[in-house]
């Protein structure tokens, strides 16, 4: 697909963008869990 | 005007007709019937809206303003868990509360302006307006009224006897809370970003390329004022509701809060000054909209933060309350300047907006509607004490 | 460091590194977006306009609008500065003498922009540049928030207020579904003065350039459109400053989607970066909190020892105390049992001495 206004490239990259930062958020969560499961004391 | 003083006059007592109910209940009336014409007869049936000014006291003041003065939301709760300022600890849950209201009734308050507004979905599951400010407004006001209700339903849940549903919500405090105060900053900055397209019409001294910063720093301001203002309504009227914990609380979580409010509001202050600086903007100063911004500046940001500090310094919590309401008015000065005063400020005074009485009386009703559901939940949940079988347990 | 720095980009590009670096970074500095090539515009020759109305008469007529409330052939309308509405996509206005040499009369209507901010500032992209130049609007997705109308610098954009169910926003549309059928802008067909000129907006520049040539004296240097917010598909040209026939000159010439870029590419890097200082924090004040805890122990059990230890060495001192009191109570009573019989060994002595003695 060929882009011929920023517009249309804004819009795209921004979308991904919106995908990624959902992924950011959850990863995060996650990777914080992963990160302090084995912490003695208790972070929630 | 408590309750107890109307139930005396009138000896039945109990009665629904109390002042408060009284009044509230004419101006829900009012706003019903306005409710009817403004979706039979269109917006031009109750509004002065026009094709210059688009967006009017709907936006400027239910959406602009109501967003930032429900931030003392995610401004207690950091302040609380993220910050581990415990102390402030009974704090937490009205503020919780009124956030939750706040952004409920701010979405509410779109379903007037909006011409359409069964579609206000659409962003979200037809097009995504991806480079749209608005569209990062709307997402993120719809996510975090999402995590301000999970926040809030403890309150309820203890209210109903739900003890496992609500320990499990209390395990989640952390994940909400950081949710929260992402949320919050995203969209308090972006709906100060929404003027940033429209560099030709809002006045140069209020237009800046930190228009975001502007609006995220002062929505801090604007929580923590609204925290000590609304704590001390709460306290002349629902006294009888408060815990022990929470009247011995208070006084500290006064003078933190406006200590806190005093702090920003002074950084507040200088970045306003270097956007002025940065944007070369001084010669404006001397115009009328010039004299307005310094009145804006200086009245209701510089005057506050040193009344603020005093109160502080003082120990002086009546000071220190007329301050945050002080603090409170000229946040919504803030936003009615961008949204409509200085918007379109070239324009002649005969085609400037003014508010329909009919406006003006839905934002009336909305305000309305929000006082009497927080009402009806803090005599019923516990809000401003804990709950006996959960004491000290969140 | 003997690795000359040809080398080094030698060996870079030979495992494929520089080549892929290089263009990739290339490509986002360089990236620049210069519209749809071939797309249509309409050139405006402000000089030539009269006035007549026709424009509007044929663009209420193609686009099937509400007749209006004075008819085309008014031209009493002209007195007023009007603005678009929903009944009327254009419209032209008077100017008084400008510059003393005659009314200057303006078509006013959407100018198409090549990065509209209308379609920038929608949040369904109702809004669309379409490839044949003009910007189309889809009132089947429209919400109704009506930021296109804050965000249009232009003021194009009108709102059917009184519609209850389904205002749509309102704008030329260039004729678009004209265009698509090979027909020329209903306005531009039925201008009697050729003050509108339909084309690709590249020839019209052209066109617009060689009339400025060749009448210097006519018009001012300036193609307005060329370059305001980006360039717009509508292009204006003038006997005299624009801001004398109500166009604005300080619009900027930025175009809109990078008014916002700065604060839409920040939310990202909020989402990215926020979680780790918030967490950051947490954990730091729940570790703060934790030695205070620790550092509150510690205190409580030193203090306690040394309570612990005070106390036993009050207790052994008083059990000192007492043993020797009892030492001296049991020396006593020895003492005394010793007297006594010492006593009794005495007297028996001296009765025995005695019974002798009898």
């Amino acid at each position: 697909m060929d882009i011929f206004t920023l517009q249309d490239f804004y819009t795209y990259t921004k979308g991904i963008t919106y995908i990624l930062m959902v992924l950011i958020l959850v990863g995060m969560t996650g990777f914080w869990l992963f990160l302090t499961e084995r912490d003695e004391d208790d972070y929630e | 005007m408590s309750e107890a003083t109307v139930g005396k006059i009138s000896p039945p007592s109990k009665s629904v007709y109390t002042p408060f109910n009284v009044i509230a209940g004419i101006i829900i009336v009012i706003g019903l019937v306005i409710t009817v014409l403004r979706f039979t007869k269109g917006l031009s049936a109750v509004t002065n809206l026009d094709d210059n000014y688009p967006w009017g006291i709907w936006i400027g003041f239910d959406l602009m303003a109501g967003v930032a003065l429900a931030a003392g939301g995610y401004v207690t709760s950091a302040a609380v868990y993220i910050f581990g300022m415990k102390r402030y600890h009974s704090a937490v849950r009205p503020a919780i509360l009124t956030g939750f209201l706040g952004y409920a009734l701010v979405v509410f308050a779109l379903h007037y302006d909006v011409g359409r507004p069964w579609r206000l979905p659409y962003p979200f599951l037809m097009q995504q307006g991806t480079t749209s400010l608005l569209f990062e407004v709307a997402a993120c006001v719809a996510l975090y009224l999402t995590v301000l209700f999970i926040e809030f339903t403890p309150a309820p849940m203890e209210w109903l006897g739900l003890k496992r549903a609500r320990n499990i919500v209390v395990k989640l405090t952390m994940l909400l809370t950081i949710f929260g105060v992402i949320l919050s900053t995203l969209h308090q900055s972006s709906l100060g970003a929404l003027f940033l397209i429209a560099p030709a019409k809002l006045h140069p001294l209020w237009y800046s390329g930190y228009l975001p910063v502007f609006f995220f720093i002062s929505s801090i301001i604007a929580g923590l004022s609204m925290v000590i203002f609304e704590s001390s309504l709460s306290h002349r009227y629902f006294a009888h509701k408060m815990d022990e914990t929470h009247i011995a609380e208070k006084e500290g979580v006064a003078l933190g809060f406006a200590k806190a409010a005093s702090l920003v509001l002074a950084g507040y202050f200088s970045i306003k000054v270097i956007g002025i600086s940065a944007d070369n903007n001084w010669h404006y100063l001397g115009t009328g909209f010039g004299l307005w911004f310094l009145v804006e500046l200086l009245g209701f940001v510089a005057l506050p933060c040193m009344l603020y500090a005093i109160g502080v310094r003082d120990k002086n919590l009546t000071l220190i309350k007329w301050t945050s309401a002080l603090t409170v008015f000229g946040i919504v000065l803030n936003r009615l300047n961008i949204s409509l005063i200085a918007f379109n400020w070239y324009l002649p005074a005969e085609e400037k907006y003014f508010p329909h009485w009919m406006e003006i009386g839905i934002s009336v009703f909305i305000v309305t509607v929000g006082l009497v559901v927080f009402k009806f939940i803090v005599t019923r949940m516990p809000i401003l004490y804990e709950h006996p079988d959960h004491k000290g347990g969140h | 460091m003997s690795i000359s720095r040809r080398k080094f980009l030698g060996w870079l590009s030979a495992a494929g590194v520089g080549t892929a670096l290089g263009t990739s970074a290339k490509a986002a500095s360089t990236k620049h977006f210069t519209g749809y090539p071939d797309s249509a515009g309409v050139l405006h020759d402000t000089t030539l306009c009269v006035g007549c109305r026709e424009c509007e008469a044929a663009c209420n007529k193609v686009n099937e609008l509400a007749p209006p409330d004075q008819p085309f052939t008014d031209k009493s309308v002209l007195e007023k500065n009007r603005r678009t509405t929903p009944d009327a996509y254009t419209v032209v206005n008077k100017f008084d003498k400008p510059d003393e040499k005659g009314n200057v009369f303006v078509k006013k209507q959407c100018n198409h922009c090549l990065e509209p901010a209308c379609a920038s500032a929608c949040f369904v992209r109702a809004f669309k540049k379409t490839e044949e130049g003009a910007v189309v609007y889809d009132a089947s997705v429209c919400v109704g928030c009506r930021y296109c109308m804050v965000a249009c610098p232009f003021d194009v954009p009108t709102y059917e207020y009184d519609e209850a169910f389904s205002p749509r926003v309102v704008k030329c549309t260039m004729c678009h579904p004209r265009l698509l059928e090979g027909k020329l802008p209903g306005c531009v067909e039925a201008c009697p003065k050729e003050a509108l000129t339909f084309g690709k907006r590249d020839d019209l520049l052209k066109i617009a350039k060689e009339r400025i040539r060749r009448y210097p004296d006519r018009y001012v240097n300036h193609v307005y459109g060329e370059h305001e917010m980006g360039g717009t598909s509508w292009l204006y040209l003038a006997g005299t400053s624009f801001s004398n026939i109500g166009m604005r000159e300080d619009l900027g010439l930025k175009p809109a989607p990078e008014l916002t870029s700065g604060a839409l590419g920040a939310v990202p890097i909020v989402v990215g970066l926020w979680p780790v200082l918030l967490t950051g924090i947490y954990a730091m004040s729940k570790r703060k909190e934790k030695i205070a805890a620790e550092e509150l122990s510690d205190a409580v059990a030193e203090a306690v020892a040394q309570t612990n230890e005070e106390a036993e060495n009050k207790l052994s001192a008083a059990l000192a105390k007492a043993e020797k009191n009892k030492e001296t109570a049991i020396k006593k009573e020895v003492q005394k049992a010793l007297d006594e019989a010492a006593k009794a060994a005495q007297q028996k002595e001296a009765e025995t001495k005695s019974e002798e003695d009898a």
